[in-house]
């Protein structure tokens, strides 16, 4: 018996596969794209190249994200949060921790005791505090967005862009640019909103202060993102590579 | 009495009331039965009864008339208000069209300014409602509703004697009882109906304008209920959802359904569509028959009163009653006192009561289902 994790969130499709002992057999990710449902195809083709033909009684699979329902052979369907919790246990270990999930369109900070979800918060309609803030900016800075970390590493002044909406946003960077900014800089005002916005939605957690809190999504190889982050909730974030597939390894250990 | 074949025919006929309400208030209106509207839990209907006038409840649920609405109201301003005045500014609400008077309440700031400008285009009487709900505050909204009366009198040439009034009282504590009743179907694990059943026969009843008729029909549908269950009619058993919040209706429907389709059941509601709308009897032997009827809608454990200690009473109360597993909050965007008052009401929920919480906020669209489906789904996933 196989166990497949399927997460499609708004950017990547994330695929976690198990064997029998729940260990991890194979990872991958492929761009969602415009559409979940041809992502699911993508995901299905890569799985047969992977694993060959897979006889339908031999694996089970669950599927999560904002597109879990384009996988129509999941046997079941689960939220993205029960997900990342079963999955930041998997990685971090059982015992009572937050979760911070930095989605391309949803942020997440929940309360997990033993993989269990105790509460949880969602950013409201707007993508401040997201991937997709991340995404617009460093489109506009001209770079690919998992360079902005680096960059923002070699700040030499610690810039605040201030609006929190993305439009206004961008605006302010052009305008900021205008002003002959250095990107550095530039870079480190865009993941500082990131952290600050994310931080506030950690607030509202009940339980804030406990000992373990871990990153899961995109950002997990982000290190000059998590040292901010941890400065403004006052606690070490730790994340993990793998971290980025919380939600299909939640998944596959559901399947 | 038994009136009832099918079940969920009667749950359709109940979701269709509005709409076939509509031709009853014509006919009213032909024959000369005054029509007095409101917005409000807050009205206290025993007065239009009492002078043989027709209450209608006016509150929009629909986003349909907000373009319009946004025209004159500023757009970040709770969608209950941008509706309902919408529908009032383009005629499109048959029973707003209809009324001959509006009454409206001193609630939240949105609605009190609402009805400055309703008053352009309808007779509009305001009632001052206080914001607390000691003695003082019971002798001011006394005489608010004497004052309600006076108005009513002399805008339709009638008068309201005490026997009338009281056998208004009669007549709607009945048909609130019966629909207090009816919710204690759900009391039940597993349900007999599912919560949006239940919803549709609440909010329909609003519009069923003979509340003697509606009374008897409510206690027979009740007892159907109950029969059907005994001979084994049920739902499986599942995650047990009580709602509480804002009003619900129409568009924000998709709340429940958002429940009901993730594997959960909606048991009740604590809010103007349920309990706290019909939940108060009226002390029928009273002496004073105006300061009694005072303080049942002074009671009302609405977020404009400060402090509302009513609201965790009730909410208390109905998590027992119903074996509640969670509590979902459900906001209107930009409601201030509820949303305020959700802190609350989480801390309310979860320290002292034990079991999850999850508060929303919505409108009247429909482009927030995705986020409200993941939310919810993963709210009952964590019972
Ligand atoms: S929530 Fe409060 S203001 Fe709104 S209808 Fe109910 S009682 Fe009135
Ligand atoms: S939902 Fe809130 S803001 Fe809207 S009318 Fe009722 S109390 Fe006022």
């Amino acid at each position: 018996m196989r166990y497949i994790g399927i997460d499609i969130g708004s950017t990547s499709a994330k695929t976690v596969v198990m064997e029998e002992d729940r260990k991890i057999l194979c990872s991958f990710t492929v761009p969602t794209g415009w559409s979940s449902f041809d992502a699911g195809k993508r995901i299905e083709t890569e799985l047969q190249n992977r694993l060959g033909k897979l006889p339908r009684q031999d694996f089970r699979c669950v599927s999560t994200g904002y597109g879990r329902q384009a996988v129509s052979w999941a046997e079941r369907r689960v939220t993205e949060i029960t997900c990342h919790s079963r999955g930041a246990s998997f990685l971090f270990g059982d015992g009572l921790m937050n979760v911070i999930d930095i989605g391309g369109q949803d942020t997440k900070v929940i309360s997990v005791t033993a993989g269990k979800v105790d509460e949880f918060f969602m950013n409201e309609k707007c993508a401040a505090g997201t991937g997709k803030f991340l995404e617009v900016l460093s489109g506009r800075l001209n770079i690919p967005p998992e360079e902005l970390d680096l960059l923002a590493s070699h700040h030499t002044k610690e810039l605040v862009i201030s609006s929190m909406c993305t439009v206004f946003a961008e605006s302010e960077v052009v305008s900021l640019a205008g002003q002959g900014e250095s990107k550095e800089n530039l870079a480190f005002g865009v993941l500082h909103s990131v952290a600050e916005k994310v931080s506030t939605l950690y607030g509202r957690l009940a339980e804030t202060d406990r000992q373990k809190v871990v990153l899961t999504g995109g950002l997990c190889s982000y290190p000059f993102f998590q040292s901010l982050l941890s400065d403004k909730i006052g606690q070490k974030v730790v994340s993990a590579p793998m971290a980025r597939y919380a939600g299909a390894i939640g998944a596959a250990m559901m399947a | 009495m038994n009136l009832i074949s099918d079940l969920p025919e009667v749950f359709d006929t109940f979701a269709q009331q509005r709409k076939n309400s509509f031709l009853t208030v014509k006919e009213f209106k032909e024959r000369g039965i005054p029509i007095i509207g409101s917005y409000c839990s807050y009205f206290p209907k025993e007065i239009a009864m009492a002078a043989g006038a027709a209450p209608v409840s006016l509150c929009s649920t629909s986003g349909e008339t907000i373009p319009e609405a946004e025209k004159d109201l500023p757009r970040n301003l709770c969608p209950l208000i941008k509706s309902s005045y919408g529908f009032a500014k383009t005629q499109k609400c048959p029973y707003f069209y209809f009324s001959d008077l509006v009454v409206g309440e001193t609630t939240c700031d949105g609605k009190k300014k609402m009805y400055e400008m309703l008053s352009d285009l309808k007779d509009v009487h305001v009632m001052r409602l206080p914001n607390k709900q000691d003695e003082e505050a019971l002798d001011a909204w006394t005489n608010e509703i004497i004052r309600l009366k006076n108005a009513v009198e002399e805008r339709f040439g009638v008068t309201i004697t005490e026997e009338k009034l009281r056998e208004a009282v009669h007549i709607n504590n009945q048909a609130n009882a019966s629909l207090e009743s009816l919710c204690t179907v759900m009391e039940h694990d597993p349900c007999p109906i599912s919560g949006h059943d239940l919803f549709k026969v609440l909010n329909g009843s609003q519009f069923k304008f003979d509340r003697k008729a509606l009374a008897a029909e409510i206690t027979a549908l009740s007892q159907k209920i109950e029969a059907d269950y005994s001979s084994g009619r049920m739902l499986d058993k599942r995650p047990r959802i009580l709602i509480t919040g804002c009003p619900m209706g129409g568009a924000t429907e998709k709340v429940i359904e958002a429940v009901e389709q993730n594997g959960g059941i909606v048991v009740g509601f604590e809010n103007c569509s349920g309990e706290k709308n019909f939940g108060i009897q009226v002390d029928e032997k009273a002496a004073d028959i105006y300061r009694a009827l005072a303080r049942r809608y002074l009671d009302i454990g609405c977020s404009v009163m400060s402090p509302n200690p009513h609201r965790l009473d009730t909410l208390g109360r109905m998590i027992d009653q119903y074996h509640a597993d969670g509590v979902l909050e459900m906001d209107l965007q930009t409601c201030l006192t509820y949303e305020v008052e959700s802190a609350k009401i989480r801390r309310f929920v979860t320290k002292e009561k034990g079991i999850p919480y999850l508060q929303v906020e919505t409108d009247y669209s429909q482009s927030d289902i995705g986020q409200l489906n993941t939310r919810i789904a993963a709210f009952i996933e964590m019972i």
